[in-house]
């Protein structure tokens, strides 16, 4: 989708977090995206994508929303999206529509639109990897993170299942490792970045969360993260509440910083911190961020 | 050569009447001899109590209208759903941020929200309100007020709904947030109570009060009626 | 418990084997869905456990188990399983058949107001449509 002069325009479906909770997540990704020259535009009209993918083979329901999202992106054939519910939801519902004939009639004649699954859903990483590249995106880093020890958190919904999303290795990927050395961390490797964070059971049985959680948080610190970054509001909502709370007799969770990818892409471009909202969370990334915190920004970029 | 108005059939909870063709559907029912106690307001289309579901022969599709404004169709199988149950949650408007908080912890079933459509197919008013509850979730207040603006709570939407949401309960409650929080107050209206407090309408008033039915004719007949634009 | 074709074949397993696409009798008990399972300390049956139950048209325990209400449908155990057998979408199915009913695992009436103001949306919307349905 390249237009001259080497920008890239892809609509954008930003989900209804990114919108309320997660407004960190999608200014910061805006910004660092102008100052990469990707437009991101997000599509006039949208739902809710459902969050869930329904696995049921007579779900028909479930699909029309999400359905309906890829359907507003059918002239340009691509979608992007930062949350990773959004993009396991989307991909994996374009997939049944191409290939279930008998399906894609019944949710057709619902939204009364002609649509083959031909949009293509992206994810913000997979577009630096293919568009950019890490290597020119490192180039364009103006205050590279030298010295910050990140432990890359990938979660389930970008990897699984892998033979229908295609992101990355599921058992050993490498998109986030390598997107983190490209703007001048040190990766901190450790072996639970795949598993799962308690994701919405903790809405239903929270401490079950709270374990998982702590787990994840556990292995990283002793492998030596002094941060995490995610792509995923829920990730960072249960690995960040998981800091706060400890059932009785038990220790807490280590105490870290938990961030979006986009946060930290922000910072080292050198975008204006307002786009950053830093805020809220259980431990302030801000004072460990400080050296490259706080100084004048040289690309404006939207709040 | 007969000069009464051709009829029309409508079927009215499964039995026919035979009435006038051109009568709408709450005129046709008391034509039939039926005296509307529920599921009648204003007849002016303004008030939402009159809200009716019909078929017509050939077509499996529901259609829908406000009774008082709908004229019949011959052979339209109908019946009015002049209440549809629905709980409101009682809060003050003036205590809650205009926010998707404030809209979730009212009334968390809008997250369960499938995109279906069926609200907006069956709305009378030809509101969007799919894309409402859409905006709802996203805590865009003023888009929910100004989207449901036309709203007359008739109820059709919650008794489509398969995720069980009350969406005009959450419509008027955006509005109610958009009124208090977010719209300008309106400077004129501010200026022109004070002005009635003032005492600027009392003489047009003690008129009135003291000139009788033959007086009021005459004034009304002579009114000055504002141009179109 | 006798074992027989008549335990072993039955609606429910059959239903269970539509909705998810899947069939039962296809796992080896291999375990690796067990083994790889992150939510395991929080559930009385395992993974593979569920799988043997139904095999042997034991429903009724699948079906009352804490364990099909902590299944985050994290899919590790779908990416690791030799036979495609996907006990995540057979643990999809079990709760679908149960929300059908009108059995919700969550009540929203119930749901703390700090948690609804707190937690982002998907959490919610995610947890409704596995725990509550439509």
């Amino acid at each position: 989708m390249r237009l001259g002069g080497g920008s890239v325009r892809i609509p954008y479906f930003p989900g209804c977090t990114l919108h309320s909770k997660a407004r960190g997540f999608d200014a910061s990704a805006r910004a660092a995206a102008q100052a990469l020259d990707i437009i991101m535009e997000e599509l006039p009209e949208w739902t809710c994508c459902g969050a869930t993918f329904s696995m049921s083979a007579d779900s028909v329901m479930g699909l029309v929303a999400p359905t309906r999202i890829l359907v507003s992106a059918k002239e340009a054939g691509k979608l992007l999206t930062l949350c990773s519910f959004c993009y396991n939801t989307l991909k994996r519902t374009n997939r049944v529509i191409a290939t279930d004939a008998e399906r894609r009639r019944k949710v057709l004649t619902f939204i009364e639109e002609d649509y083959q699954g031909t949009v293509q859903t992206v994810h913000l990483l997979e577009l630096l990897r293919d568009e950019i590249g890490f290597d020119a995106l490192a180039k364009r880093v103006t205050k590279p993170l030298q010295g910050l020890k990140v432990a890359p958190y990938y979660g389930c919904l970008l990897l699984r299942p892998a033979e229908e999303l295609r992101f990355d290795d599921p058992e050993r990927p490498t998109i986030l490792e390598n997107f983190l050395k490209s703007i001048g961390c040190e990766v901190v490797d450790f072996p639970h970045k795949t598993e799962c964070c308690g994701s919405f059971v903790t809405v239903g049985s929270p401490e079950t969360a709270r374990e998982c959680s702590s787990s994840i948080l556990e292995a990283a610190v002793k492998q030596g993260a002094e941060m995490l970054v995610v792509s995923c509001p829920l990730c960072q909502y249960n690995l960040d509440r998981a800091q706060r709370e400890a059932p009785a007799g038990q220790a807490h969770a280590p105490a870290v910083p938990v961030l979006y990818f986009s946060q930290l892409l922000a910072i080292a471009l050198g975008c204006d911190e307002a786009c950053l909202h830093l805020d809220g969370l259980s431990v302030d990334p801000r004072p460990r961020l400080s050296k490259w915190l706080g100084q004048k920004a040289e690309v404006t970029a939207l709040a | 050569m007969a000069d009464e108005p051709a009829m029309v059939q409508f079927y009215l909870m499964g039995k026919p009447h035979r009435v006038p063709r051109g009568l709408t559907i709450q005129k046709a029912m008391e034509y039939a001899g039926f005296r509307l106690l529920r599921g009648c307001g204003c007849r002016g289309g303004f008030c939402g109590a009159c809200g009716t579901v019909y078929r017509t022969p050939g077509d499996y599709r529901l259609k829908v209208g406000l009774a008082c404004q709908t004229v019949v169709e011959d052979q339209m199988f109908l019946a009015l759903i002049p209440f549809y149950p629905a709980v409101k949650s009682t809060y003050r408007v003036e205590d809650l941020p205009p926010t998707s908080d404030t809209l979730i912890s009212l009334y968390p079933e809008i997250l369960r929200c499938v995109g279906c459509n069926s609200c907006r197919k069956v709305c009378p008013q030809e509101i969007e309100v799919m894309r409402y509850i859409a905006a709802a979730q996203r805590g865009d207040i003023a888009k929910v007020a100004n989207l449901s603006f036309d709203c007359l709570m008739c109820g059709l939407c919650a008794s489509r709904c398969p995720a069980e949401i009350v969406q005009y309960n959450v419509a008027i409650l955006a509005r109610r947030l958009y009124a208090c929080h977010v719209a300008r107050p309106a400077d004129h209206l501010a200026a022109r109570v004070e002005e009635i407090e003032r005492g600027a309408c009392e003489a047009d008033l003690d008129l009135m009060v003291a000139a009788g039915e033959a007086e009021w004719r005459r004034l009304y007949a002579a009114r000055e009626i504002e141009p179109d634009e | 418990m006798i074992l027989s074709r008549l335990n072993t074949e039955n609606d429910v397993v059959a239903q269970i084997n539509a909705i998810s696409g899947v069939d039962v009798r296809a796992c080896y008990q291999c375990g690796k869905c067990t083994a790889g399972c992150p939510l395991t300390s929080a559930m009385d049956l395992m993974p593979n456990q569920i799988l043997r139950l139904l095999q042997l048209g034991e429903y009724e325990q699948a079906l009352k188990s804490a364990t099909i209400w902590q299944c985050a449908s994290c899919l590790t155990c779908a990416g690791r399983c030799p036979k495609d057998v996907d006990p995540a979408r057979v643990m999809d199915a079990l709760r679908t058949i149960l929300v059908r009913q009108g059995v919700a695992h969550v009540e929203i009436s119930k749901i703390p107001a700090d948690l609804l103001a707190e937690a982002p949306q998907q959490a919610l919307i995610g947890g409704f449509r596995k725990f509550v349905g439509y």
